[in-house]
């Protein structure tokens, strides 16, 4: 995780566009200027960032389902549940079902797990749009490939 | 076995927190029910799921936007039901 840049997964473990699964794999950083404020003396992953890391994770999986056709933009957020707190140096695995594939929407549940630990969970909706430029597009091929998003899931 | 208006006005009272009584198939989703564009999507998702279909909600926004249609042919309830109609016969057959 690179919090500062908001690049919340590290790899892509498994992907299944067509069962419509994901796994990915995110190590919280042992330093960042986060953690300077939240909080000072007691650094902690941000629970938003817990959100983002599950909005993200299920983003890659719509992205991989749509062959890269089309950017899925965090809508909504529901039943999102912070279990525990998670700390510097922490390994996290995000998981993501698609719910539905909808016309200009899709939905996911999601949860983060540290081990056998539960961590988080939520349901989350995005809007799916049009590639508003291909400045994006490009940016997010290119970090597909940096997180193991197979290539046969790019194109299509 | 409920009507499709009845399954919508359901999902919709439901879904968005409006009195039942209130919602008829001469209302319109938007301008009459005030529901907005998040949560049309949570219609949406409950319609697509009730009837094993998805609502080409793109291509009707489309649509609406280059003026080739009313959003009354795809927003007043009971034109939205006979839409909901179509695509459950097209999918069976």
């Amino acid at each position: 995780m690179r919090l500062e840049y908001f690049q919340m997964v590290d790899r892509i473990a498994e992907l299944d566009p067509a069962g419509g699964t994901v796994r990915a794999e995110c190590r919280v950083p042992e330093a960042s200027p986060v953690f300077e404020g939240h909080f000072p003396g007691y650094p902690l992953l941000p629970g938003v960032l817990m959100i983002e890391a599950m909005a993200q994770t299920g983003g890659w999986l719509v992205l991989a389902v749509l062959r890269f056709r089309r950017m899925p933009f965090l809508a909504q957020v529901k039943e999102a549940k912070l279990r525990t707190f998670v700390t510097p140096g922490q390994a996290l695995q995000v998981e993501a079902r698609l719910l539905h594939d909808g016309s200009g929407y899709a939905m996911v549940e999601s949860s983060i797990a540290s081990g056998e630990r539960k961590v988080a969970d939520a349901q989350i909706t995005y809007r799916v749009v049009p590639f508003p430029n291909d400045t994006l597009h490009a940016q997010m091929l290119e970090t597909a490939r940096r997180i193991a998003v197979p290539e046969c899931f790019m194109n299509g | 076995m409920p009507s499709t208006f009845e399954t919508v006005a359901g999902i919709i009272s439901e879904t968005c927190d409006i009195p039942r009584e209130n919602i008829t198939p001469d209302s319109h989703a938007i301008n009459d029910l005030g529901i907005d564009s998040l949560d049309f999507l949570d219609v949406a998702f409950a319609i697509d799921k009730a009837f094993g279909i998805k609502m080409p909600l793109e291509q009707w926004t489309q649509d609406v936007n280059e003026g080739r249609v009313s959003s009354d042919q795809y927003f007043v309830l009971k034109d939205l039901c006979a839409n909901i109609d179509n695509l459950v016969a097209a999918k069976v057959v």
